[in-house]
Order: structure tokens, then C-alpha cells, then sequence
């Protein structure tokens, strides 16, 4: 099997979606001729052309709301938002459109769009190349909502939001687009939607995270490890629809939980597991639910001093598994 | 630069050839139930019986002659909330729409989910829309995209008020549909008001369809009280639409007889005069009932009958949909998903 990055992952799973699927078309800025700004695309339109392969005006609301009409009337479109902090201005469409087409038509129509943007910070991206905007989407019914942390679940899951009959916002966070290789099958699969992942097995805590904050989280159970912690690690891969029951089960296992993101922390979707843990999960506690985050200031800046102070780090999620372990 | 003269000029020419006389006879009879339909929706929600009227008074002519223009089997049309004459000439019929202002359960447009006014229907290619305005468009230019990626012959229309021109989607649709030459129609209903914002706030130029050159497209102006004229110039445009010419403009000058919606009072914003010279002098139904007497298709019988024609089928709608059952509480769960097992939601 090919060693491959997730950058890698992504171009083969569409490329062989589109293969598959005549239907499948790819949208977005520099997408086409460039092959996106992250190579993600690179040399698709050159094997299934221009029309298939959209360098589109720079317009994310129209981006967007092209797919949603061109899904509308038989294609399978992928929009890319060239970086996930450009995504605003497609929020109507998104949340208001994409998101509420089947509701209001009372299942008539729907909507099977996906809409791939790269998010997350450490890579001196400053306040609009960084932000985190997961939680954002999380937050309307009718959208899935998928975060793949390496190779394998990259392609799988993109192959099956390809595939869903629902709006899925795929969220890759771009530090690691190149950050480690997987041998992933050559040969078609998917990764289902929903269904999390244990990344590591352990007894004294749980903690949940997911893009770059789960290797982080999986460097730092490494390290409390030796000092006899034993901490389970939940790649959540898909943050709606919610696997809580496997959350529940490793919470209920371990009787802590710390919940890892990048995303500022006021109503960052930290929170929402923590409600969750809170009402179903209670009286297996034997400690608060804990949150480690980016702080609440309006993104992520460009210093490189002022970049580390935002970004949780293998060092402060150890001290957070440490502390809470202690409780 | 497109002049006042060179546009009253392709209006002349969008308004060429001739209509065969049983279509002229058909766009007249769906004037008179659009308007008594939307008449008789305001009465049921003034006597307390609906909650929301959305009438289209005076723009029966651009809805209607647009609508029979049109490839029908090949037509994807993106409405409005005014568009309740138009989706009456594509086929909807006056039960569909009672139902939908009643929030019944068997509302095609939308099972009581959405507000009345958002009419959809799939097998009519009627799509679903927001009440964000402006949004319709760009869906509009992509399903037109889609007809062209997958060599369809369809072609998309869609319609907007004048108001909804200023949104940002006005200007990504239309630049997305001309650089694609996509086979799409842009119908600008423009009523000089959005609720009560008049023309000259919402815009500096005297014509939408001015801004079509800077996509690159024609933009055509048309009376929209005039519903030959209508028809014509929306037959021109669907002509260089499947012909691969690309997209239109269509910018149809008219005005709003009835307030915005019921909860409107538009009496604190126009001059009654304005209100009552247009309805005196210029409304699209009683005028094309003179062009259709002048020329010998329509005498007092004919238009008795339609008049009857019309009443019977309100009043059998406005029985039938007041029948029918209401959706049912259990139900507010679905559909979000396409398949109710992944509710996505803790719930």
C-alpha cells in the first residue's frame, strides 16, 4: 500500500469519485488551472476538463449557491472554500439554503453538496488564514459535519460525503495536510459518517479532539504515560451526526473527560460534549468535565509569540491530562 | 453604452411575432384566477381564517406571460414569494396553493414548514426557495450550469423584485451565468417599491436591466403590464438561451396594485392617487381583456365563463384545502436528514 499525506488522500478520493461518478464536479477559487492553492486538485482538470473542474470568480456566496442549484438539477458538486476563514460570506447559502432545502420542501428536495475548506491555525496564518468554524455549522440542524485527522479517514470520509445525499461541510485542518504519511488501500472504501474512532486505548481519562489537537493529544498521552497515566484518546472524525454513545461508553469507562480544541471556547463544540457528558454521563464522574481551548479573542494572531500563546500544545494538554488525573 | 433610445429599440425588437390565439386566451384566463385568487387569499386572512396573504396584484401580466412562454417539460424556474400567478401558469394548481396558506399537511410547496408564498412543487420543477431574496438566483445560474454539464436542453428562469436586485447574490449569479453563457432568464419584477423603500433609494440608475452590460449580457426592458409584450420578449431570451447565447436581463416595468403582504399598509408610503391612477389606468387584466375584445377573441359570454370558471375552482380549492388535515406535531422531527435513523442531533 502507498504511504500518502492527507493533502494526498484528498486528491486521490476525489479523483476517483469523479472517475466513479460522472456526476461529481469541483468548484471553487484556483481550483482548476492551479490545482488549488493546497495542490489539492492538482491535475484534475486536465483529466476530466474544465467544465467538470470550475475555476470559478472569487465569490464564496456564488460558489456556494451555484452548487446548491447545479445539486438541485443532477450534479454532484464539491465546493472548495480556498481557506475556511472565507467562508462567511457563503453563510446564507450554507445555513439558510444548503442546510434547510429538504426541511422546507418537506423531503422533495435535497441538497447533496460538499463543501471542503481547510481550517486551523500553526502555520503563521494570522486572523483570516487560521480560524476554526467548526462549531459554527455544528450548530445547524441539517448540516453533517466531518473533521478526518489522518490519510485513511481523509479519503473514506470524503468518498462517502461525496456519496451522502446531505450537505456535509468537510473540515481539513491544514497543519497536517503534510505533517505525517499512512499507508492507505489503493483499492475503493469509505469511512462511514458518524461513527468515531478510539485513536488510543486507556483507563484513567478520556479525552476527545479532533484534526490537529488529536496528535497533539496522542504526543501528550505519551508522555503522561510514563508517568503511569493512562489516557484514552477519541478521534471524533465526524462532530454532526454525534457518535455520543461511543463518548459516553469511554467516559463511562474512565470516569474523566477533557475535550481538546483549537476553536476559541465559548460556545466551541467542547461545550456541547461537556452538556452532554454532564446529562447522560453524571453519575460515572469522578471529576469536571474539562475544556482546554483557544482563548476568547477574535482569532488566531500573526506573531509567533502571540500564535503559540493561542494554540493548545503537547505541553499543556499533558499538564490538563496531569491535573485532571490528580482530581 | 446601451441609451434609453437603443433599449426602447430591442424592446421593439423583443416584442416581435405573433401569439396563436388559444395561448392568448389561456394567458388571459390565468390572470383572472391569479387575481381572484390572491383577492380571495386576502379576504380569508382579513376575516381571520389564514394568517398571511402575499397577493400579486398588478404583476400578473410579466408572471403569466413569462410562465406560457417557456419550454414547459424543459423549464426550471426558481419563484418568488409574489410569483403566485406564475406558478398557477406552470401548472401548480389554486389547491395547491390554498393548502400552502392554510399550513396543511398535504402543502406541496412545503408540508407547512415554510411561510405561504414559497411555492415549490418537484414535478413541476418548481424549486424551493428562502425568503433571503436574492438567494434564488445563483441557484437559478447552477441549475442552469448542471443543464449544461450534462447537455440537458433545460433552461432556468427565475424572479426577483427590483429590491432584491441590491443583494450580493444579484451580482454572483449574473456574473457566474454570463461568463458560463448559461440558459438561464434573470425577470426583474420592478414595482418602483421594496415594501417601502422606492426606486430611486434603492438604486442611481433608472433601469435594472442597465447593469446588464456590465455582465455582459442583454438586458431587455418590457411593460409588465402589457402581457403580449411579456410574452414575447421571455420567448426571445429562452430562444438565445437554448440557442447557447447565453443568459438574460429581463427587467418588466410595473407596480404593485395591494400591499406588500397583508401585514403591509402601503397607504403610509405611496400617494393614493399613484395607487388609484394605476389601478384606473394601467392594470395588466382589464387591459389585455380590451386587446383581446379588440381583436374579436373575447366577447361578454367568453369572459362570464372564465369569471365563472374562476370562482368555481377558488371556491372549490378554499373548501378542500379548509378540510384537510393539518401536519401532525410528531412529525416536526423530519425530514432534516435523508434518512430519519441519523437524526444529528442529540435529541
Amino acid at each position: 500500500m502507498p504511504a500518502k499525506t492527507i493533502v494526498e488522500a484528498v486528491h486521490d478520493g476525489l479523483r476517483e469519485e469523479m472517475a466513479r461518478d460522472e456526476r461529481v464536479i469541483l468548484l471553487g477559487e484556483d481550483v482548476g488551472f492551479k490545482g488549488g492553492v493546497f495542490k489539492v486538485s492538482v491535475g484534475l482538470m486536465d483529466e476530466f476538463g474544465p467544465e467538470r473542474v470550475v475555476d470559478t470568480p472569487l465569490a464564496e456566496s456564488g460558489i456556494v449557491g451555484t452548487a446548491i442549484g447545479a445539486a438541485i438539477n443532477g450534479l454532484l458538486p464539491v465546493a472548495e472554500i480556498q481557506f475556511a476563514d472565507f467562508i462567511h460570506p457563503a453563510m446564507d447559502q450554507i445555513m439558510n439554503e444548503a442546510a434547510k432545502i429538504r426541511y422546507r420542501s418537506n423531503g422533495d428536495f435535497g441538497c447533496p453538496i460538499v463543501i471542503r475548506a481547510p481550517f486551523g491555525g500553526g502555520i503563521h496564518g494570522a486572523l483570516y488564514h487560521s480560524q476554526s468554524v467548526e462549531a459554527l455549522f455544528a450548530h445547524i440542524p441539517g448540516l453533517k459535519v466531518v473533521i478526518p485527522s489522518n490519510p485513511y479517514d481523509a479519503k473514506g470520509l470524503l468518498k462517502a460525503a461525496i456519496r451522502d445525499p446531505d450537505p456535509v461541510m468537510f473540515f481539513e485542518h491544514k497543519r497536517t495536510y503534510r505533517l505525517f504519511r499512512q499507508e492507505i488501500p489503493d483499492e475503493d472504501y469509505t469511512v462511514p459518517i458518524g461513527p468515531l474512532r478510539i485513536a488510543r486505548e486507556g483507563d484513567d481519562l478520556t479525552v476527545i479532539a479532533y484534526g490537529l489537537m488529536l496528535h497533539y493529544a496522542l504526543e501528550a498521552a505519551e508522555t503522561v504515560a510514563k508517568e503511569g497515566i493512562s489516557v484514552e484518546i477519541v478521534d471524533l472524525r465526524t462532530l454532526v451526526p454525534l457518535d455520543k454513545e461511543t463518548i459516553l461508553g469511554s467516559v463511562k469507562k474512565t470516569g474523566k473527560a477533557l475535550v481538546v480544541h483549537e476553536d476559541t471556547r465559548t460556545g466551541g463544540f467542547g461545550g456541547e460534549i461537556a452538556a452532554i457528558i454532564a446529562e447522560e454521563a453524571f453519575e460515572f464522574l469522578d471529576g469536571p468535565v474539562r475544556r482546554l481551548t483557544g482563548p476568547d479573542v477574535p482569532a488566531m494572531p500573526f506573531s509567533k509569540a502571540l500564535e503559540h500563546e493561542f494554540m493548545p500544545n503537547p505541553e499543556r494538554i499533558a499538564q490538563a491530562m496531569r491535573d485532571l488525573a490528580a482530581y | 453604452m446601451a441609451t434609453s433610445a437603443a433599449r426602447a429599440a430591442e424592446r421593439g425588437a423583443a416584442g416581435s411575432g405573433e401569439i396563436p390565439a388559444e395561448t392568448q386566451l389561456r394567458i388571459y384566463e390565468t390572470m383572472v384566477l391569479a387575481r381572484r385568487l390572491s383577492e380571495r387569499l386576502l379576504q380569508l386572512q382579513r376575516a381571520g381564517i389564514v394568517p398571511l396573504a402575499v397577493p400579486c396584484d398588478g404583476h400578473e401580466a410579466i408572471q403569466v406571460g413569462s410562465a406560457l412562454a417557456m419550454p414547459r417539460e424543459r423549464t426550471i424556474v426558481y419563484p418568488y414569494y409574489r410569483s403566485l400567478a406564475a406558478v398557477l401558469a406552470y401548472g401548480m394548481t389554486p389547491l395547491d396553493l390554498v393548502l400552502g396558506f392554510y399550513a396543511k399537511r398535504d402543502d406541496p410547496s412545503t408540508g407547512g414548514h415554510q411561510m405561504p408564498g414559497h411555492y415549490s412543487r418537484r414535478d413541476l420543477n418548481i424549486v424551493t426557495t428562502s425568503s433571503v431574496v436574492g438567494t434564488q438566483l445563483v441557484h437559478a445560474a447552477g441549475a442552469a450550469y448542471a443543464a449544461k454539464v450534462r447537455k440537458s436542453g433545460q433552461v432556468a428562469i427565475t424572479y426577483i423584485g427590483e429590491g432584491g436586485t441590491s443583494e450580493g447574490d444579484f451580482h454572483e449569479a449574473l456574473n457566474f451565468a454570463a461568463i458560463h453563457k448559461l440558459p438561464v432568464l434573470f425577470v426583474v419584477e420592478n414595482n418602483q417599491y421594496a415594501i417601502s423603500v422606492p426606486l430611486t433609494k434603492q438604486m442611481a440608475v433608472a433601469n435594472v436591466a442597465d447593469r446588464a452590460a456590465a455582465y455582459g449580457m442583454p438586458g431587455v426592458i418590457v411593460d409588465g403590464n402589457d402581457a403580449e409584450a411579456c410574452y414575447l420578449a421571455t420567448r426571445d431570451a429562452v430562444a438565445r438561451a437554448l440557442a447557447g447565447d447565453g443568459p438574460t436581463l429581463l427587467e418588466a416595468k410595473t407596480y404593485r396594485l395591494a400591499p406588500h403582504t397583508s401585514d403591509d399598509d402601503d397607504r403610509g408610503y405611496r400617494p393614493l392617487e399613484e395607487i388609484a391612477m394605476w389601478r384606473r389606468e394601467r392594470d395588466p387584466v382589464p387591459r389585455f381583456a380590451a386587446t383581446l375584445e379588440a381583436r374579436g377573441l373575447l366577447d361578454e359570454a367568453g369572459t362570464a365563463a372564465i369569471a365563472a370558471r374562476v370562482r368555481a375552482a377558488i371556491d372549490d380549492a378554499t373548501a378542500r384545502a379548509e378540510a384537510s388535515p393539518d401536519p401532525d406535531p410528531a412529525d416536526i422531527h423530519i425530514p432534516v436528514f435523508s434518512t430519519p435513523e441519523v437524526p444529528g442531533r442529540t435529541q
